[in-house]
């Protein structure tokens, strides 16, 4: 008997430790909704900047947020994939493979700040590429890369191991199993891989920095050798460099960021549910 | 009686574990021929062996040699998957490909090559009328195989397996997870097919061997024991173990 007060003790901790986790997240929507909303209208969206950035709109840092998250797209999702097929499907388990596991775990907890240093010398510098779109896309590219070969692998390695053996049976070669039976099967997690990947990095300010962001773009890129304005970098500048910036602004552009990661986010976990009920096994 | 498959010297290890020690067998053609015997004998390593389903498993060593219509399987320049189309393999547990049925079906000869769209169709009913499956799913092609029940899905892999045309079919115990009226249609089945096909199966119990095989072959941990038509194996068999086996006296 003595039990049933403990249980609702256990219980009313359970319920109290998952509002101090959600509650955070709440209030940073709350507090960025109810000083954002204020800013944002069509003329917040879809125009250019003018009055040093203190009014009209963002839409060129939409521009290259969306430009910067296809440019890693490009980047990434080539590589990635096929890398975490060969390491699913292909690698034996040599001293070289774990090797390339360990770099893959390294790369993933590069602070990211060192990432745009790497991509300053590498990309922008040694390959003379310059402060352009590919430049930042490719130092996102790559920190992205971990996240995508990480899940991609793990998809990969999901599928049970049956398919591969009675697509063997019907006379499939290695590559045909892969490409008609798993790669199918694991598309819907290397999918939600590839999107929660993309949205960390729209979302980064560092690695874009020292790569392609610029404050002030009298206009949109004309090339992908040119400088970009990007969300992160410009929610940064907004708030800390600008004297007199309004205040609106700020949250304005604030809220256009968490709207753009919160939306990637939730198309992420619909694919993921929806393709899970659809599963063959 | 013409041997289609035959092995000679058959030892397969992997790791530690010898799975096979000096099997030497013909399998005669257009007849269904059992491997029976107690679980880890080595009946299933010995199936995988003909269409080289073993090849991806590491650390093994194989000697001896495996003929195929007089053609050595692990010669250097064989095409394997070319070799596994001419023998086909239906597993313990019925495993459609994700799909309709008609996906299932037109899988391997797609990859195989064939686009013709005609040929195909041709192929989707020949495969399930020789399966046993055609009547019960004419109407439903397009359905996902999964819908199928237990014993429908396994003459489904049946027909999968058949619509490569191959020349030979292993069957690894292929009804164990199946009620009597299906396993009996799978067995009718086998009975028909025997006709053109060379069929080997490793069967789920004694009782089904006895039914459906011509020639029968027991396997003790690796070794064959003896072999030879069913009839006689299973009524005046010549060692000791497989009447002790036989009559149940240890499993």
């Amino acid at each position: 008997m003595r039990q049933r007060p403990l249980e609702r003790l256990g219980y009313a901790l359970m319920v109290l430790v998952a509002i101090i986790v959600v509650a955070p997240i709440l209030a940073v929507i709350g507090i960025i909704v109810a000083q954002g909303l204020p800013a944002i209208s069509w003329e917040f969206l879809a125009k250019m900047p003018y009055d040093g950035m203190k009014a009209g709109g963002i839409f060129p840092a939409i521009v290259g947020t969306l430009l910067l998250t296809l440019g890693t797209a490009v980047a990434a999702i080539p590589v990635g994939v096929g890398g975490a097929i060969y390491l699913a499907e292909y690698a034996r388990d040599t001293t070289l493979t774990r090797a390339v596991r360990l770099a893959i775990v390294n790369l993933a907890g590069i602070p990211s700040v060192v990432y745009g240093l790497f991509g300053l010398g590498m990309f922008v510098l040694f390959l003379d590429l310059g402060t352009s779109i590919v430049a930042g896309s490719l130092t996102l590219g790559i920190m992205t890369l971990p996240v995508v070969i990480s899940t991609a692998e793990e998809a990969l390695r999901a599928v049970p191991r049956e398919f591969r053996t009675v697509s063997a049976s019907l006379g499939g070669t290695k590559w045909q199993s892969i490409r008609n039976v798993v790669l199918p099967q694991a598309l819907p997690g290397i999918i939600t891989g590839i999107i929660l990947g993309l949205l960390r990095a729209a979302g980064e300010t560092a690695p874009i920095l020292f790569t392609v962001a610029a404050f002030y773009l009298p206009s949109l890129p004309h090339s992908p050798m040119d400088q970009v304005m990007a969300l992160p970098y410009h929610l940064y500048v907004v708030s800390t460099q600008v004297p007199g910036m309004p205040i609106e602004i700020q949250y304005g552009t604030a809220l256009v960021l968490l709207a753009l990661v919160l939306s990637m986010n939730t198309i992420a976990t619909l694919l993921r549910s929806h393709y899970r009920r659809r599963r063959s096994w | 009686m013409v041997a289609k498959i035959k092995l000679d010297r058959i030892s397969y290890s992997y790791g530690d574990h010898h799975a096979l020690r000096n099997v030497t067998l013909d399998v005669p053609e257009r007849a269904i021929t059992s491997f029976f015997g107690p679980a880890q004998s080595g009946k299933t390593t010995l199936l995988r062996l003909i269409n080289r389903l073993n090849d991806q498993v590491e650390n093994t060593h194989m000697s001896g040699t495996v003929l195929l219509g007089g053609e050595d399987v692990y010669a250097p320049n064989v095409h394997v998957p070319s070799l596994r189309r001419r023998v086909g393999m239906v597993f313990a547990l019925p495993l459609p490909l994700p799909g309709t049925i008609r996906d299932n079906i037109v899988y391997g000869p797609r990859l195989a090559g064939i686009r013709d769209r005609e040929r195909l169709d041709a192929l989707v009913v020949q495969s399930l009328q020789r399966a046993a499956l055609w009547d019960e799913v004419k109407e439903r092609l397009d359905r996902p195989a999964s819908e199928l029940s237990g014993g429908q899905q396994q003459r489904l892999c049946i027909a999968r397996s058949l619509a490569l045309e191959p020349e030979v079919l292993l069957l690894d115990e292929p009804t164990s997870g199946l009620d009597p009226v299906s396993t009996s249609l799978v067995e009718q089945s086998l009975i028909e097919l025997k006709k053109q096909y060379t069929i080997i199966i490793v069967p789920h119990n004694i009782q089904q061997a006895a039914r459906i095989s011509d020639y029968t072959a027991f396997f003790l941990m690796g070794e064959l024991v003896e072999h030879g038509p069913a009839s006689r194996v299973f009524t005046t068999p010549e060692d000791h173990r497989t009447e002790e086996y036989i009559t149940g006296r240890f499993g």
